[in-house]
């Protein structure tokens, strides 16, 4: 808990001591899937959202349907919450797995609150090294609620818990608890209602310190609470999409079961098909039809719709293709983070075929890309995917409510009548040509066909090798002039150094906070963030010029030649420096500050 | 990154269509049915004599006589010989990639309910890299007109084994003969839950035209089987069903119930060359219509707000 303002003395011995102040903390709970401590976790994350505080969440699921260990991890902040943290001022520890498993990311000195009736083996060692709080969570709960002999609710009794300790808000978390229950049978939140008062009444006082936040940065402004993938789906809706095509697969699915569930009010529809190339192939008909639509996935069904992705890129269709990066090759680990589909969103497919990537970094990153992806991919009549991660996807933050009014889009097609039309016109400004949506009257009675084939003005096939090379240079020309539009990245401490730390995705925030720790030891960090992965902004040699190392931090393999990742690659193969190297893991987890920080520390002692 | 780096545009057309003055619109009741001329585009780059042929002049037959316009029909293909289908029609259209075709025209169906969506396309590219896509979009009743030109073989790729390929038939990939049972088009179809299923042969003009309209006119997945001759890898497949080559072209009875599903099954079941008329034919609900209800529905409860009012409320629960 950062800037800890240690109270006075207490007076008397007996009398607990005053609530220390607090600027953020680091909490973690740690439990079964099924105890619902993601729950708790969003309680406390949305409370933090609506107290004008900065949060920002972790968590894990397990991989089978059956259940089992758990994290969540919550950040609540009265300054900027860059990430999750990387070790924990608290830990909630509901069994003995959970116990041994987790207690090394406290940080030492840290609180340990454990249910007493699961966690019976603590090592003397640890004692010394953390406070340790025992309380019967599991059977006080059942107290609580009138011993049916089931602990359901001590989620709810552990949330209790932490509303005393934290001097939460009481009135406001209450009101997010009927909120939740407030569907559900009324004995449902009377039980819960208890489970919460018997923690919070639970007399933690003598045992513990108790904290209190300082108030929020984000005084004043309305906030909102959303996973990475809600913030996509809602982007996409504001942008004005209004058909979709999926078929599930972590951590895609919520993308598409939000938009199945919200897309009817506004007068769209989100099709469930049979395998990942049917819906891509639907939702390019869809943008067909006139109005951009969008299919996603992940992992494998990613590798599945390459081919369809070429025919988008050869025939010039505008598209959206979601991709939430997971663990890979083949099933990989599906409920992990990784940044390994670099490649194949740039690359991915045969032939030469140009597309739009762009990654966003934050929760409320995923809102804006949203719609400027489906901006970019109807003017430029292109596809573009979105590269987000599990990371992101899963966890939450709160930001600023977006201005919806101004924000929300219609972009139904144009089907006013035209004289003339050819969908691949040469003569077209930066080679630039608008998709013509069927139903559209053309006068001259010559109407498109869209191919994959390689084609003339009009879409007709062609085998003429120099209306081959015409062609490919207008699918490539088009994204460079996009190139010339994306602003360069600014950059994040002072423009010139030693290390200059590059991000892209979700590792901005890691890289960030590692910038920060490393600024206040005295070293000469700064960090870039690429947006942008295809096409990259112009002009990052010029930032990379002002610094004597350049490295580029990515979840993903050091690759076959050990430079670097797959940005890494990227960056190399456009700027021939070999200044450019990479640090990469595959643990499938996020960044932890200190794994940037001992990197630097190599670099910079040894330069 | 919370403004918009590239905001939105109301996009003008490019190219040609935006350097030339917006056209008078002539009402359509003032128009003419277009002409043959007026809907063939490119001179079909098939074989003289490939079966084809016919399936085309018959579509635009269907057009002109039903008055179609152009801009109203959308033409979808995948790849084949037969799926060069899109190039010859002067309409909207679509070449997408082999096998996918069906997908890609539910997209347009499902999205442009104003539309008539025509697809066409080969055996290969229906029952084997696109079987999957053929079953679904049945099921799902997705309204349109599926015309497989089956010529049991592949035509594009030049005579290898088909999915309808008859036992003993001497391809490239089986020059000892084809060994795997063939797969039979309308027993899949019913089974899958093709609310209309008909069977027809290019040979026969007349019928081809019928059964074309038919399946424009039923609301929901309609599927033709066209036996359509590859002149040029399989010739003389089917002069069995044709009268000219000595064949028997034999319709189905007209005392068979178009509704029921077991005796169009027990139909498909009749030695070569079979029968031919519409084996099925059933009012089911469509896809169309079932996503049109659920979006009614949900329409109904936010009547009179706009988009953004609509998204507000959800946002202001995410407080
Ligand atoms: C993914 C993919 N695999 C293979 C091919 C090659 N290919 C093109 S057409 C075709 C088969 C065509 O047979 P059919 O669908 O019966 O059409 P026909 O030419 O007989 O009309 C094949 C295998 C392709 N274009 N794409
Ligand atoms: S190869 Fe066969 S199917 Fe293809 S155009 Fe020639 S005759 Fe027709
Ligand atoms: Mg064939």
């Amino acid at each position: 808990m950062s800037a800890v303002v240690e109270p006075p003395a207490p007076s008397s011995p007996s009398q607990p001591r005053p609530p220390a102040k607090i600027t953020e903390a680091v909490i973690r709970l740690a439990g079964n899937s099924q105890d619902g401590i993601q729950a708790i976790g969003g309680f406390l994350a949305r409370l933090a959202g609506r107290s004008e505080q900065e949060v920002m969440t972790f968590m894990t699921i397990p991989s089978t349907i059956s259940g089992g260990p758990s994290i969540f991890q919550v950040r609540v902040g009265s300054g900027e919450v860059l990430t999750s943290g990387d070790e924990a001022d608290l830990l909630m520890a509901f069994y003995q797995h959970s116990y041994n498993d987790h207690l090394s990311s406290l940080k030492p000195g840290g609180i340990v609150i454990y249910d007493s009736d699961h966690v019976t083996e603590l090592k003397p060692e640890n004692l010394e090294k953390y406070r340790h709080i025992g309380v019967a969570i599991s059977s006080l709960t059942v107290e609580a609620i009138g011993g049916t002999g089931r602990d359901k609710g001590k989620n709810v009794f552990a949330l209790g818990l932490l509303a005393k300790m934290f001097d939460l808000n009481i009135p406001k978390l209450t009101r997010l608890l009927e909120e939740r229950f407030a569907s559900k049978d009324a004995s449902v939140l009377t039980n819960a209602m208890n489970a919460f008062n018997a923690g919070y009444n639970y007399e933690l006082a003598t045992a513990a310190q108790l904290f209190q936040f300082q108030p929020g940065q984000n005084v004043g402004q309305a906030q909102v609470v959303m996973s990475g993938n809600e913030a996509l789906a809602w982007g996409l809706i504001a942008a004005g999409v209004r058909f979709g095509a999926g078929y599930p697969i972590t951590p895609w699915s919520d993308i598409m079961e939000l938009l199945r569930r919200e897309l009817p009010k506004y007068g769209g529809m989100f099709i469930q098909c049979e395998d990942e190339i049917a819906s891509i192939s639907m939702a390019i008909g869809g943008s067909y039809g006139g109005r951009v639509a969008v299919t996603g996935s992940s992992g494998p069904g990613i590798s599945l719709k390459t081919e369809a992705l070429g025919w988008a890129v050869m025939a010039e269709m505008p598209l959206i293709v979601v991709d939430v990066q997971r663990g890979g090759p083949s099933t990989g680990m599906p409920t992990n983070i990784e940044q390994s589909d670099l490649n194949i969103a740039v690359f991915g497919g045969h032939g030469d075929s140009p597309r739009v990537v762009v990654a966003p970094a934050t929760v409320e990153d995923c809102f804006y890309t949203a719609i400027e992806a489906v901006n970019v991919a109807r003017k430029f009549s292109v596809p573009v995917i979105i590269l987000t991660d599990q990371g992101i996807a899963t966890r939450i933050e709160a930001f600023r409510l977006p201005d919806l009014q101004k924000l929300v889009q219609d972009i139904s097609p144009d089907l006013s009548a035209v004289a003339d039309h050819r969908p691949y016109d040469l003569t077209a400004p930066n080679g630039v040509t608008r998709h013509l949506a069927p139903g559209t009257r053309v006068a001259s009675g010559k109407y498109p066909v869209v191919t994959g084939l390689e084609h003339d003005e009009l879409g007709h096939p062609t085998g003429s090798g120099k209306l081959h090379t015409a062609m490919t240079s207008k699918r490539r020309n088009k994204l460079r002039r996009l190139a010339d539009k994306i602003p360069l990245p600014t950059v994040f401490g002072s423009d010139h150094g030693n290390v200059l730390l590059v991000s892209w995705g979700s590792s901005q925030g890691p890289v960030q906070e590692a910038v920060k720790y490393a600024q206040a030891e005295g070293i000469s960090v700064s960090s870039v963030h690429i947006k942008y992965v295809n096409p990259l902004p112009n002009g990052l040699d010029a930032i990379f010029s002002r610094f004597t190392h350049v490295l580029v931090v990515e979840l993903n393999d050091e690759g076959l030649y050990g430079f670097g990742g797959q940005m890494t690659a990227l960056l190399r193969s456009r700027y021939c420096d070999p200044k450019i190297v990479g640090l990469t893991k595959s643990d499938g987890l996020t960044w932890k500050i200190r794994e940037i920080l001992e990197r630097v520390h190599t670099l910079t002692t040894k330069a | 990154m919370s403004s918009l780096q590239f905001p939105f545009d109301v996009l003008s057309r490019t190219g040609a269509a935006a350097s030339l003055p917006a056209p008078a619109v002539i009402l359509d009741q003032d128009r003419k049915p277009l002409t043959k001329k007026e809907v063939s585009a490119d001179h079909p780059t098939w074989c003289p004599g490939c079966g084809d042929f016919s399936v085309l002049a018959l579509y635009f037959k269907l057009i002109e006589r039903r008055k179609i316009w152009h801009e109203k029909i959308t033409t979808v293909a995948g790849i084949g010989c037969s799926s060069r289908f899109p190039y010859f029609v002067q309409a909207h259209g679509a070449h997408y990639i082999h096998g996918r075709a069906l997908p890609f025209a539910t997209g347009v169906s499902l999205s442009r309910p104003d539309l008539h969506v025509f697809v066409f396309g080969g055996d290969g590219d229906a029952f084997s890299i696109g079987g999957n896509h053929f079953v679904h979009a049945a099921r799902k009743n997705v309204k349109l007109t599926y015309v497989v030109m089956d010529n049991q073989v592949y035509g594009l790729t030049k005579k290898q084994t088909s999915p309808t390929s008859p036992i003993g038939y001497k391809s490239k990939t089986d020059i000892w003969g084809a060994a795997d049972r063939p797969l039979n088009p309308m027993k899949l179809a019913i089974t899958a839950g093709a609310t209309f299923v008909a069977r027809t042969t290019a040979t026969n003009p007349n019928h081809v035209l019928e059964m074309m309209e038919a399946a424009m006119d039923h609301d929901g997945f309609s599927f033709v089987e066209c036996l359509s001759e590859c002149v040029e890898f399989y010739e003389g497949a089917f002069d069995a069903a044709n009268p000219r080559k000595g064949g028997k072209f034999e319709l189905i009875s007209k005392e068979h119930d178009v509704t029921d599903e077991y005796a169009a099954y027990k139909l498909a079941d009749a030695p070569w060359p079979g029968q031919f008329g519409i084996f099925y034919k059933a009012a089911k609900p469509t896809k169309n219509q079932n996503e049109a209800k659920i979006i009614s529905d949900h329409r109904a409860k936010v009547a009179g707000q706009a988009d953004w009012q609509i998204l507000q409320k959800s946002f202001d629960r995410m407080k």
